[in-house]
């Protein structure tokens, strides 16, 4: 069954903007996905809202509309494009409801437009869970008791059947939102009430807990003949009861006999048949550790983050072969890119695979790190090894947690393991019952308080496997601290075959060093460690990932490090074929590394992705070979065919120098994987690595406090006056100095982490003492920044390139919320909308200068504030920003390009990338924040960034352009009706023009007494709402729960009325009423309004904004 | 030697470990680590891809005299299991890991610990041997003869043991594996007026394995396992509705017995053939047989149907394969492995028989193919039929 012939255009849709439970593994996705249909040289159009990605560069698709994924801008499109077919199954959840919408307004039919890949009776088959409960009765499958409730009531009931604790899973929601485990009648009617609300069709279902069981997940195939294979099996570490996506897990599967394995793949089988899958899809399988009883938990019916890392961890390409069978093929005719065999196979793997979450917990404060059944992860890492904990370790290293592995360290309110033994262990106890994310590194740290297996899987539920794994760790620290260590503080040389076995456990030699110090007292740095392996011939070898064990010859270079391979006693003449070491490649060009940013975390994620990527391509289209370093399973830059040669390590100093040490490059690139290279590019330099681009003194002089103020006063810039301080008494001087309200910061550190806007000097009396508490570091090495904090200022954000001779500017932002809003948070425009042409030029003439001083080669971010006419630069990052690809799919501009041109020694001039005009329109890109995850967290814009996700907005107008950007960050803009208005002081004066164009607009306001009065002043009616406090009704608090509230405005400037209205701000949220913070953004929003009562936004792809 | 070892440190391990090595004929050796004492183990060396399903692999006569090296990092984790046995003892001649499991494996199934399992049943194992390594090299130089044997034997005494072993080619092991007398293995079936017939079926024992006789079982039939190299005409006496020839280890061309049985019952008998069956019931029609490079042996092989246009994935293991080149009109070569090209299966157009080169009973391994044990049953059913 070849291709169909009655295709020409095909619609695709993206996953919108990156949150918590889907990531940039759908950009993974969906950019396979395109290349797969290109090449069968269907017409694609492309629509997703985000324009971090990789699949909106205009070049993948021919139609990319970055516009919102709403049902009336998706069949504007089909109207426009008359796409024959849509295929819905590569950008999630977001991308599947999106299509259900459409289908079942009776779009598609009208339109003609066909869902292929999955059609709607498949995916309401798998994911009404009613219709998949009575689908796996029918075929006689095992599924945990439930029932669906509609009510809080009927939840009640049916918890009376399944017993306690028992599931809540809302319908129709991604990565479990809403979701949770109650273990007693009062938690069932406040999650049960919590899931209501979360689901779009006010559905839950109620469920028999298997927590605890074993969970297995099968990654699948199926074609329209039939033909089906498993991809991979994954094996979830944490048990039943985390979200598979905070879980750990490793492939293959490691404790199910070939029996229960075969049984459960046969299942799998039935349930993608009886579904009617044609295309990807993911099972998901729990087992009972002491029976082997397995139930079906659930199914999607598409693409999934599980698959995307079951491509990584196999090689094997499940978004391409999705794409490929939606249009028409089965999977005999497709052929496996790495092999050149059939496609239509299972991958064998001959290692470990091990994806570790990455949290974010800390940028939280207020919520419960405890995991369960929602997902809470904003990244992963993914680690692949000769055994287990190899994995295990190179995973756990990657995440860039400031442990060391399997490290660790005690939490808030906690003692060390210097105390009494017993006492921390019956504390350890208590607190592994309850998984927290560092549950991995307490359990080993427990274990070697002498916590027995059996205690260790009583309480955690781990499999015995995993845990006595743990404990072979331990007793290899053993061996570390004790004969290890004695060879190495002794100056004796170990043995050889000793130091690799050590390695081949997967320790780092930063870990052993640490290790042997904190047993000897000694100062041995890492480094030493490496050089002794040196001196050894201890090294890693690289080994292929080549789908099937080393049964065929692979052509696709795709590599991972191990030490488990013990020397041969004689060896193969030659190494097996596809492994020969890199350097002796012949006829090879000259070559470029590029490092990656590791996991995805609040304040580096997709964006850098996306740089990294097109440099590739830029460098691969130089000439060069490329070779990408990366530990992200979610990223396109790990795709196999992304990039020349792909070593999917760890983002360390020692991964990365030993990549370098195998494959010998030209030049070294940190400047596109956000701050994780950055932070690398001394260290590599000093080792004698080529470093391309920016030289690392420079990136230093722009990060180093007192070398950044030499420079800005060298170069005559005004900067906020502020001091470094070392501890408490110097903060408080340095406040007074610079004058409250003051912006205090650690350094070096990514995403605002504990930057807070203090206004007195009590405040920042007890920021400081909390300091130690939140696990940051205040001393001589690490001190605090304390600078005057710029008032309603406008921020600024440049995107430029230079060359050491010139400096291109690429675009200006300008922020829409004022100063003291992270600017990852904030919502920005290109071009300014304020900001006057001397302005403007004077920050042209200050990046120029910037970049020229610090030498800059290759891209560089600066960020400006505008005060009273003033330009005060705030930094300079000599690197890829977070905005860069806003910029290129807002401008056009080859930006990337232009820095690997650079980087690879060319001129500006000659790569063509010149000063252009502002563009005519207005692209608006805004942040998408994951409030609803972190309940109790506080919901307030502020120096600390939250957002994990951006979309963008670009129409003729400001205010069109603003409003399509809230419209697709999932803000439930009102045309009317009524608004809460409680703001502070400061702010009321400029909220009166603002509530007059609202109420013109037909709006009516209720408000807080302060805010009446100062509406009423100026002759706007409002209804009095009171606070709290003042224990009156109706309260602002009874009205937002109300139903009728279409906005909450609502503004606060002092910790107090800050800490009052914080759960107001978390009750919107969750009732899913629009929230406003700021005026700024108030106004903004004014203007879109106005845009759109006047006229309406026009729907257009970037081809046509940039021809 | 240190408390660790390659792989795994023996955490609650009761294991000793000796040093020891994998010798290949062609002077290549890999070193390990013995389990217990160095028992010294010979054979034709080969790799399989399974990921699962150790135990089925270790005692499945097809393996007799072979080194099976298992490519998959872990082996063991979880024990030794009652009923997927697939002899009743250990068939292979010696086993090579990358990391055996060592201490107790605490699935719920697990009766014995693997090293344990492993010493009983006498097999020479070795652990901790980069198998990748030695993968790529069997892969790229083609299956060879080695020897397990400690350390301390030196690689000379090793290499001249590994030279010393009789080459695969026109090697007749399954002589050394098949029952020494027929025995009845009567299906468990009502037999009541009125219920489903139950059909005698001889089975031709080359070492066939349990699972098989099992699935035969559960499609009603009645089983006589004969020796292999049983005389047809005795066979035939039993008036049996349905020959199989079973799976087994060596060179197919080298069973004459068999094959002379086999075209004996071409035609007049409904005939199914399962790996050396089907290699048999090739060379029966008068096709050729050769040895592959390096075999299959994995749980994962795709083979193509192409009278369905369906794919199985399947569990394969063999080193010899039927030529499609030699075979007569009248018998097609109806199934393709998809990632090499080799016939996987062949149908005769005039005689109820077919035969598959793969596994469809898997144990281990995917069940995608075991309807062609309905196939047989169909076929006997509609033969008998006519008759």
């Amino acid at each position: 069954m070849p291709k169909r012939k009655d295709l020409e255009t095909v619609m695709i849709l993206g996953s919108g903007p990156i949150v918590i439970g889907q990531a940039c593994e759908f950009d993974y996705s969906a950019t396979q996905g395109c290349k797969a249909l290109k090449e069968e040289g269907l017409r694609l159009v492309l629509l997703n809202s985000n324009p971090a990605t990789v699949m909106t560069d205009p070049g993948l698709s021919d139609r990319t509309y970055i516009e919102p994924m709403t049902a009336d801008v998706a069949l504007d499109i089909i109207r426009l494009e008359r796409p024959q077919a849509i295929l819905p199954t590569l950008g999630g959840q977001t991308a599947l409801n999106l299509a259900m919408e459409l289908h079942e307004k009776g779009a598609l039919a009208e339109t003609g437009v066909e869902m292929i890949g999955a059609d709607p009776d498949v995916i309401e088959i798998a994911e009404n869970r009613e219709r998949f409960r009575r689908t796996m009765t029918a075929l006689g499958l095992d599924i945990p008791v439930s029932a669906l409730a509609n009510t809080v009531e009927e939840a009640l009931d049916t918890a009376g059947r399944t017993g306690y604790p028992a599931i809540i899973r809302p319908s129709y929601t991604l990565g479990g939102t809403g979701g949770g485990i109650a273990r007693n009648r009062s938690e069932m009617e406040l999650l049960a009430w919590k899931g209501l609300n979360a689901s779009p069709v006010r559905q839950i279902l109620v469920e028999e807990s298997l927590i605890g069981w074993k969970e297995m997940e099968l990654e699948m195939i199926r074609d329209r003949g039939d033909n089906a294979v498993i991809v991979c099996g994954i094996e979830n570490v944490d048990p039943m009861g985390v979200h598979t996506g905070d879980s750990v897990t490793v492939a293959p599967i490691q404790t199910l006999t070939d029996a229960e394995y075969q049984a459960m793949r046969d299942e799998a089988l039935r349930v993608a048949r009886a579904v009617g899958l044609n295309g990807g899809c993911n099972i998901q399988f729990a087992v009972n550790p002491r029976t082997g009883r397995r139930v079906v938990i659930e199914m999607n019916p598409r693409v999934s983050r599980s698959s995307a890392l079951a491509s990584k961890a196999t090689g094997f390409p499940i978004a391409r072969v999705a794409a490929k069978l939606a249009v028409g093929y089965v999977l005999s005719e497709l052929k496996n890119g790495i092999t050149r065999k059939s496609a239509c196979f299972e991958p064998a793997l001959d290692y470990c695979v091990v994806k570790a979450p990455r949290f974010n917990f800390e940028k939280f404060a207020g919520a419960s790190p405890v995991l369960g059944l929602e997902m809470r992860a904003v990244g992963e890492t993914m680690a692949l090894g000769g055994n287990y904990r190899e994995a295990l370790q190179k995973a756990l290293r990657g995440l860039e947690n400031s442990l060391l592995s399997l490290e660790w360290r005690p939490g808030t309110g906690e003692d060390g393991l210097g105390g009494d033994r017993e006492r921390c262990l019956e504390h350890m106890k208590r607190r592994l019952a309850y998984p927290e994310p560092d549950r991995l590194n307490r359990l080993y740290a427990a274990l070697k308080l002498g916590l027995t297996r059996e205690e260790a899987v009583e309480i955690t539920s781990l499999d015995p496997w995993f845990v006595m794994q743990l404990e072979m760790i331990l007793e290899t620290e053993r061996f570390i601290e004790g004969p290890l260590a004695d060879a190495i503080v002794s100056g004796g040389l170990p043995d050889g075959e000793d130091l690799r076995r050590v390695k081949a456990q997967g320790f780092s030699d930063a870990q052993i060093a640490r290790i042997v110090n904190a047993k000897k007292g000694t100062f041995i740095p890492a480094g030493d460690i490496t050089a002794l392996c040196g001196r050894l011939g201890v090294s890693p070898s690289f080994r292929q990932v080549d789908t099937c064990a080393g049964e065929f010859l692979a052509e696709t270079p795709y590599y991972y490090s191990s030490y488990d391979a013990p020397p041969a006693a004689a060896p193969p003449a030659a190494p097996g074929e596809g492994e020969a070491p890199a350097a002796v490649a012949p006829g090879r060009r000259r070559k470029v590394m590029i490092l990656g940013g590791g996991p995805n975390r609040i304040g580096q994620g997709i964006e850098f992705d996306y740089c990294c990527v097109k440099a590739c391509q830029a460098f691969d289209a130089m000439g060069f070979d490329t070779v990408m370093v990366n530990s992200n399973p979610e990223t396109v830059s790990t795709d196999y065919d992304a990039v020349g040669r792909l070593y999917f390590e760890p983002v360390t100093l020692e991964d990365v120098l030993a990549v370098c040490a195998e494959e010998s490059p030209d030049g070294v690139i940190v400047q596109l994987g956000g701050q994780t290279p950055l932070n690398l590019a001394m260290s590599l330099k000093e080792a004698g690595v080529p470093i391309w681009g920016t030289p690392p003194e420079a990136i230093f002089r722009a990060e180093d406090r007192r070398s950044w103020n030499e420079l800005v006063e060298k170069l005559s810039l005004l900067q906020p006056p502020g001091h470094m301080a070392e501890d408490e008494r110097s903060a408080l001087a340095a406040a007074d100095e610079a004058g409250y309200p003051v912006l205090v910061r650690p350094s070096f550190v990514l995403g605002g982490r504990a930057m807070r806007i203090i206004g007195n000097s009590q405040e920042l009396a007890s920021y400081v003492r909390s300091f130690a508490e939140s696990g940051l570091a205040l001393g001589p090495g690490s001190p605090i920044l304390v600078d005057k904090f710029l008032d309603d200022a406008v921020e600024v954000d440049v995107d430029a390139v230079a060359d050491g001779e010139r400096v291109v500017v690429a675009a200006v932002m300008e922020h829409i919320e004022r100063a003291g809003v992270h600017s990852g948070d904030s919502s920005c425009c290109i071009p300014p909308f304020t900001l006057p042409p001397e302005i403007r030029d004077e920050i042209l003439r200050q990046t120029s200068l910037l970049g020229l001083e610090l030498g800059v080669r290759g891209l560089m971010n600066i960020q400006f504030a505008v005060r009273e006419g003033s330009v005060y630069v705030l930094e300079a990052n000599p690197r890829a920003s977070r905005t860069a690809p806003f910029v290129v799919k807002a401008t056009g501009r080859p930006l990337i390009e232009a820095a690997a041109e650079v980087m690879a020694g060319r001129t500006l001039a000659e790569a063509g990338f010149l000063e252009q005009e502002p563009p005519k329109y207005f692209a608006v890109k805004e942040a998408v924040i994951p409030w609803g995850r972190f309940s109790g967290a506080e919901v307030l814009l502020g120096p600390e960034m939250h957002s994990t996700g951006e979309v963008m907005g670009v129409d003729r107008t400001f205010g069109h352009a603003f409003l399509k950007a809230q419209i697709a960050a999932g803000t439930d803009v009102p045309l009317g009706g009524e608004i809460i208005l409680t703001v502070c002081d400061r702010d009321k004066p400029a909220l009166v023009p603002l509530a007059r164009e609202l109420a013109e607009m037909g709006f009516t306001f209720h408000a807080t007494p302060g805010t009446v009065r100062s509406l009423e002043e100026n002759g706007l009616p409002s209804a009095t709402l009171f606070n709290i406090n003042d224990q009156r009704s109706p309260n602002v608090h009874e009205y937002l729960k109300s139903g009728r509230v279409k906005m909450f405005v609502n503004t606060a400037n002092d910790p107090q009325s800050i800490r009052d209205s914080s759960f107001l701000r978390a009750e919107a949220i969750s009732c899913g009423v629009p929230i406003m913070t700021t005026i700024a953004g108030l106004s903004a929003m004014v203007e879109g309004l106005k845009a759109v009562k006047s006229s309406h936004w026009r729907i257009s792809p970037l081809q046509d904004y940039h021809p | 030697m240190t408390p660790m070892t390659t792989g795994p440190s023996p955490v609650g391990g009761k294991v000793k470990l000796t040093p020891a090595a994998l010798t290949l004929d062609d002077g290549t050796s890999f070193t390990g680590l013995a389990v217990g004492e160095c028992l010294e183990a010979s054979g034709e060396a080969i790799f399989i891809t399974a990921m699962s399903g150790y135990q089925e692999v270790l005692t499945d006569p097809s393996y007799h005299g072979q080194i099976v090296v298992f490519t998959t990092a872990h082996v063991g984790n979880y024990g030794t299991n009652p009923g997927v046995d697939q002899a009743s003892s250990p068939q292979v001649a010696g086993v090579v890991f990358h990391e055996l499991w060592l201490p107790e494996a605490l699935h719920w199934l697990s009766e014995a610990d693997l090293p344990e399992w492993l010493r009983a049943g006498k097999v020479g194992a070795l652990t901790g041997v980069d198998t990748r390594s030695l993968t790529l090299h069997l892969r790229d130089k083609g299956a060879r003869n080695g020897v397990i044997a400690p350390a301390s034997a030196g690689l000379e005494v090793a290499l001249a043991r590994a030279r010393a072993v009789p080459s695969m080619n026109g090697l007749d092991l399954a002589v050394r594996v098949f029952c020494k007398t027929p025995f009845k293995r009567p299906c468990a079936w009502e037999r009541e007026e009125g219920s489903p017939p139950v059909y005698r079926v001889a089975v031709l024992d080359f070492g066939v394995k349990r699972s098989i006789l099992d699935q035969l079982n559960l499609q009603g039939f009645d089983l006589t396992v004969w020796p292999g190299d049983t005389p047809p005409e005795t066979i035939g006496g039993e008036r049996p509705q349905g020959i199989f020839l079973a799976n087994g280890p060596g060179d197919p061309a080298a069973c004459s017995y068999a094959i002379r049985a086999a075209r004996h019952f071409l035609g007049r008998v409904p005939l199914f053939g399962i790996c050396l069956g089907h290699q048999i019931m090739g060379l029966a029609a008068g096709g050729r047989t050769y040895k592959l490079p390096f075999g299959h042996h994995g749980l994962n092989h795709p083979v193509l149907d192409r009278d369905t246009g369906r794919v199985f994935i399947t569990s394969q293991n063999h080193g010899f394969c039927v030529d499609p080149e030699s075979l007569p009109p009248g018998v097609r070569a109806n199934m393709w492995n998809l990632n090499d090209g080799t016939v996987e299966g062949l149908t005769w157009d005039d005689a109820p028989a077919f035969c598959v080169q793969f596994h469809p009973e898997a144990s281990p391994g995917p069940h995608d193919s075991r309807g062609l044990f309905a196939r047989f049953r169909q076929m006997i059913k509609e033969h008998d039929a006519q008759a």
